[in-house]
């Protein structure tokens, strides 16, 4: 189906799926109650999830395949969110324009940035990428004030020309960024029992751009050429004296992921019209290796489990704080809850970090293959004991024993 | 006038004199055999052949084309194929994808952006690698990963990577090494056959006399990095320097 084999067609039904009902999944529990704090499914935290969900999967062509860890993706990420205000700012508030360029121009810098750092490989790579990620920060902090903002970010006005839209609205407002006249940040909300559902604009757009590119990613895992990154991977000298050339083929990873880079930034800009530098910081970066490692590498859906994961402990766990947690454990003695307040402070709150470090720790050591891993291998005892237990049952039915 | 004509080759490591005005003629459709005793510059000499060094000296042509100066995959796509002392395979792709590989070079060239198309729907490609892993006899391990193959199995692989590369001139670094006296012996009449029926030139480094004198036309005898003979099998197997280097030792 849709020129998958059946395995990825599966894989991918399931993710439309997911996408499809996710204003219900990530809302499982009832408006009000205590556990509503852990409800993910609103659309500002749901476009985030598939956003950098994009991005971390666009990541995962170049270090997944190719092994090649970049850590200066977030530039990328950065120059299309810029590129994709500009265009709200100078042409229209239809977000089609913004997102080509965002990818356009985060195409061209990966070119430019890639051509010169895959001269080396491995440490010193990576060294490069960061590099030049962290210049393009400065620079956008500095000398490129008047294009990024500096400090105060990029953001519209009232006065920015837009040729082929409004200078602003009848109410004399800044037009919302939109789909052909379909305001990004319309939504409807769907109220059963105690639940309540919201069904945003934003997120079903970013959801119908996240499938198209994850519909290409898994043709290209299964293409010639993803065939030669992973070659790229696993061999390189092979490579060459089998008559190819590894570092074009580097190359178009390394674009092909910026440009997934850029196209997750414009989504940024189009929900929010709003661009600034730390998007570029090296933190950025290294949010999205520790995505990609944290799902499975070089997997086809690690890199969205990893990034599901992350933003959501980013999102939920940063806002819990210590009336929370008393309210939580209202009903224990007081010394026994100010006691567990006191533990699991530390890793709330601000202290997200040290919640999403343990994590990382713990999948490292125990399943490098990632959370990928370690559902396989959930997978693996489940068929084995289905097995055992089957041929337990034929044991028994061939010979009824004094018991049946 | 050979295929490959070698001429003048030097090359220094630091103090090492490695090769010494090695001179070599390879007729096409010929077995030229290279052997010599354990760091003669034997494999040295098809480093300078695959482009992965560059000698002090001397010119390399390939069907009348300058090979020095270009780089690995260049020379490759001129039609030389190498076969490694130590396997070079693709550990972590399947028997089957490490087969595919070659095939695509052979038909895109060094670089080709097919990032849509299936692999799986490619079936002639499919077919034409399922054909060439038959005629080695590693049909049944197409879906094994290659790291996983026994130390003959990867030998064999690799060999089978280069043949289904329909190379013009391959180069052959002691391809029994470490394979069973069955084993080497399918993989002479393998040779053979190939040598016959595809009419690829061959150059083959061999420390085993008995596939030697099975497959070659002419032999060259290296020591020291410099040719000390070269002549045909018959009369490299009497020769009394030949004996004293190299063969005295090594023949059982
Ligand atoms: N890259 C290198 N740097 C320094 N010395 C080298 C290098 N490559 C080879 N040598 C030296 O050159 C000499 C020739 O090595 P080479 O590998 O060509 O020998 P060989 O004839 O293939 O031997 P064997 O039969 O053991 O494979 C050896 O003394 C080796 O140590
Ligand atoms: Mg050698």
């Amino acid at each position: 189906m849709f020129g998958l084999n059946a395995k990825d067609a599966r894989l991918y039904i399931i993710v439309l799926a997911l996408l499809l009902f996710a204003p219900f999944l990530l809302n499982p529990f009832p408006e009000g109650s205590g556990l509503a704090q852990f409800n993910a499914g609103y659309p500002d935290m749901m476009q985030r999830l598939v956003i950098f969900g994009l991005f971390a999967v666009g990541f995962n062509i170049l270090f997944g395949l190719t092994g090649y860890l970049s850590f200066g993706h977030a530039a990328f990420l950065g120059v299309g969110s810029y590129a994709g205000v500009w265009m709200f700012k100078l042409l229209t508030m239809n977000v089609i324009p913004a997102l080509i360029i965002s990818t356009l121009v985060a195409g061209l810098f990966s070119l430019l940035i890639g051509y010169i750092s895959l001269r080396r490989s491995g440490i010193y790579f990576s060294i490069l990428t960061l590099a030049f990620a962290q210049m393009c920060y400065s620079l956008a902090y500095s000398v490129l004030t008047p294009i990024t903002g500096g400090e105060t970010g990029l953001q519209l006005s009232l006065d920015d020309p837009r040729i082929l839209g409004v200078q602003q609205t009848a109410q004399g407002n800044i037009p919302v960024p939109n789909l052909f006249g379909l305001p990004m940040n319309a939504a409807t909300t769907l109220d059963v029992g105690a639940w309540s559902f919201t069904f945003s604009v934003g997120y079903y757009f970013a959801a119908f751009v996240f499938a198209c590119a994850f519909y290409f990613t898994i043709r290209l895992f299964r293409s010639p050429f993803g065939l030669m990154l992973r070659a790229v991977k696993s061999n390189q000298s092979r490579m060459s004296y089998t008559g190819l050339n590894a570092r074009p083929y580097t190359l178009a990873a390394f674009v092909i992921s910026g440009m997934f880079a850029g196209l997750a930034g414009g989504l940024l800009v189009s929900m929010d019209p709003l661009a600034g530098a730390e998007r570029m910081l090296w933190t950025a970066s290294g949010e999205v290796v520790l995505m990609t490692i944290l799902g499975g590498v070089g997997t086809l859906i690690g890199p969205i489990l990893g990034a599901g994961v992350i933003t959501y402990l980013e999102a939920i766990v940063s806002t819990i704080n210590s009336t929370v947690l008393h309210n939580w454990f209202e009903a224990l003695p007081d010394g026994l809850e100010n006691f567990l307040v006191n533990i699991i402070y530390p890793f709330v709150g601000s202290g997200w970090h040290l919640t999403l470090g343990l994590v990382f720790v713990i999948v490292v050591c125990f399943l490098p293959g990632g959370i990928v891993e370690g559902g396989k291998r959930i997978g693996g005892l489940f068929t084995r004991k289905n097995k055992s237990s089957d041929s337990v049952k034929a044991d028994s039915a061939a010979q009824p024993g004094p018991g049946e | 006038m050979g295929i490959l004509e070698v001429k003048n080759i030097n090359k220094r490591f630091g103090g090492l004199q490695a090769l010494g005005d090695v001179n070599l003629d390879v007729q096409e459709g010929s077995c030229h055999a290279i052997i010599g005793p354990n760091g003669a510059g034997k494999s040295t000499l098809l480093n300078v052949l695959v482009g992965k060094l560059i000698p002090d000296t001397g010119t390399v042509m390939f069907e009348n084309k300058p090979v020095l100066g270009r780089k690995p995959h260049e020379i490759n796509q001129m039609g030389i194929s190498r076969v490694f002392q130590t396997p070079e395979i693709f550990g972590d792709l399947t028997v089957m994808e490490n087969m595919v590989i070659p095939i695509l070079a052979r038909r895109d060239g060094s670089f080709a952006l097919h990032a849509i198309s299936q692999l799986r729907n490619e079936k002639s490609l499919n077919e034409e690698a399922e054909q060439m892993l038959a005629e080695v006899n590693m049909l049944e391990k197409r879906n094994m990963q290659a790291s996983s193959l026994s130390r003959g199995d990867k030998r064999r692989l690799e060999m089978a990577m280069c043949l289904v590369q329909q190379p013009r001139l391959l180069l052959l670094d002691e391809p029994t090494a470490g394979m069973a006296r069955a084993d080497t012996n399918n993989t002479i009449d393998l040779l053979k056959e190939i040598k016959e029926k595809r009419n690829i030139t061959m150059a083959i480094i061999e420390h085993d006399m008995h596939v030697v004198f099975s497959l070659a036309d002419r032999i060259t005898v290296l020591a020291q990095g410099t040719p000390l003979v070269e002549d045909t099998p018959e009369n490299i197997k009497g020769h009394p320097k030949v004996r004293e280097a190299y063969l005295g030792e090594a023949q059982v």
